[in-house]
């Protein structure tokens, strides 16, 4: 039980706000002390998880083409388009990406739109125009929400939509775990069971994205 | 064969031409991180476990005390607005190459077994994506190579140490596996079902994905814990639910978790670092309202279809 003392110290850790990289070093160690690993096991561990975990770090090699392309006026390009297009809401935007990328990870195209890949360099100055067009003046505050707006929309199309493809990872694990209590199952059976949340995924979060298209009309519409 | 090692040559060549530029412009601290995470790249497989271990320890060391900072200038807005105007459309244009590169690669790849690593067809083609929209890029914009690795850098500086975030969470999982934490949690978690009630011990099933997925910032780690905690003797074996509707559904009820946590960085944290958000925790706070209602739909699922 002692083991869990390394959540608790994360947990602290993140609340009060401590360097994230030291608080996550502090609860390996904790962790790896209390179940009686020695230090070097530990670092060990640490070092070999770490060089295992490189494919994630991978996706950095965008930015020098975001940054090229941002420079050459991308944002501002997005701003001019959506000034012009009649109609074009955040919400309805989000929800268009939204549906998009559900559908993409639902045929297993996970790593083709992402928040380096596609939300930086397009979905966000879209999304950042369309509500500049519906609730005039934004501050910076309001830019930052709706920038958030548009990497939340990414998150939640791709995690509810990927475990609809049969040969993702996690319906993989699930197939894998479940033989080893000797229940057999093929990857289809599992992956429709992911449609009805993925459709669930799509109301709510489309409800809430059509929400905020309402509230910033009546913004537009004030004083 | 091009498998993921020549991704990680071009990716560390990427992360030294970032380091380069931190040289050049005196910010040591940045240019020190870069340089090791180029090292991680070219090199992480040579280092052996302790030498990776000692790694980790200086990009550390760097992120929380080495005072990094921003580096590299970025182009006037009222120049943007005219170079805008003169390219038009194919700003979208370049920037539609990465994906619909990484897209076509991922199909093509996995046609030439021989050539390509298929299993890792998608990062290939995405790092091919990059190569190509760089080209293009340099060509219809008259840009020099210089131009796009110094914007590069000056985004991934203002990203800095949460650059690593998600690969230093990964590690903690590991650490987190060999001492035995989910079994502690799984113990616990037993503790607090209430007795004889069905709809209970599935939200307890589903929460419990939801606060687990928190703690480890992955689903997959609280998936094994809790289904052999609950799930499986509980929900499958005392109950007969379906097995198939218990662990498809309470994997999404741990994605919901997914959500609500800073521990996903790669989710959460490093795109509030790449949107240049004050509030780290910007993008937690829009997903909120969607992950609660989401992830009581999925308990009502599997109470509803899983126990006919």
């Amino acid at each position: 039980m002692w083991v869990l003392l390394g959540i608790a110290a994360i947990v602290a850790g993140f609340l009060l706000r401590f360097h994230p990289l030291l608080v996550i070093l502090v609860s390996a160690a904790v962790t790896g002390v209390a179940a009686g690993l020695d230090p070097v096991a530990i670092l060990a561990a640490l070092g070999r998880a770490f060089n295992d975990a490189r494919y994630v770090s991978i996706i950095w090699i965008v930015l020098p083409v975001v940054g090229l392309l941002e420079a050459n006026g991308l944002q501002e390009r997005a701003r001019g388009l959506i000034g012009r297009m009649r109609g074009a809401t955040v919400g309805r935007f989000l929800i268009f990406y939204l549906l998009v990328r559900q559908g993409l990870a639902a045929v297993g195209l996970t790593s083709i739109a992402g928040h380096a890949q596609t939300v930086r360099p397009l979905v966000a100055p879209i999304a950042e125009a369309a509500a500049e067009a519906q609730g005039g003046a934004l501050d910076e505050a309001d830019r930052e929400e709706i920038r958030a707006w548009a990497a939340a929309t990414d998150n939640i199309g791709l995690f509810f939509g990927e475990d609809i493809f049969l040969a993702i990872g996690s319906i993989l694990l699930i197939k894998g775990l479940l033989e080893q209590y000797g229940i057999m199952l093929e990857p289809l059976q599992l992956s429709v069971w992911a449609i009805p949340t993925a459709i669930a995924a799509l109301v709510i979060h489309g409800f809430r994205l059509w929400r905020l298209d309402r509230r910033l009309k009546r913004r537009g519409a004030g004083p | 064969m091009i498998t993921l090692h020549w991704v990680y040559a071009l990716t560390g060549a990427v992360f030294a031409a970032f380091a380069l530029l931190g040289v050049t412009d005196r910010r040591l601290a940045n240019a020190a991180f870069w340089a090791l995470l180029a090292l991680s790249m070219w090199a992480g497989d040579a280092l052996g476990d302790v030498g990776n271990g000692v790694l980790v320890l200086g990009l550390v060391g760097l992120g929380a005390f080495g005072r990094m900072g921003r580096g590299g200038s970025e182009v006037p807005a009222a120049e943007r607005q005219d170079r805008a105007a003169r390219f038009g459309n194919r700003l979208f244009a370049i920037a539609l190459i990465i994906p619909a590169v990484a897209l076509i690669g991922t199909f093509l790849f996995k046609q030439a077994p021989g050539w390509f690593d298929g299993k890792q067809a998608t990062l290939i083609a995405l790092a091919l994506g990059v190569l190509v929209a760089l080209a293009a890029g340099c060509a219809l914009l008259r840009a020099g190579p210089l131009v796009p690795l110094q914007q590069g850098r000056r985004l991934m500086d203002s990203v800095g140490w949460a650059a690593i975030l998600p690969q230093m969470l990964a590690s903690l999982g590991a650490v987190f596996a060999l001492a035995g934490v989910g079994d502690a949690v799984g113990l616990l978690v037993r503790q607090t079902i209430p007795q004889g009630s069905l709809l209970g011990a599935v939200a307890a099933y589903g929460v419990g994905m939801a606060l687990f997925t928190m703690v480890m910032g992955n689903a997959f780690a609280a998936f094994p814990v809790m289904t052999a905690a609950i799930g499986v003797p509980l929900l499958i074996r005392a109950y007969g639910g379906d097995p198939a509707i218990v662990c498809a559904v309470g994997m999404l009820a741990g994605f919901c978790g997914t959500l609500l946590t800073p521990m996903a960085a790669n989710f959460n944290l490093v795109p509030a670092a790449l949107l240049e958000l004050k509030d780290r925790h910007g993008v937690i706070r829009r997903q909120v309202g969607t992950a609660i209602p989401l992830l009581v739909v999925n308990i009502l699922l599997i109470y509803w279809l899983a126990f006919p």
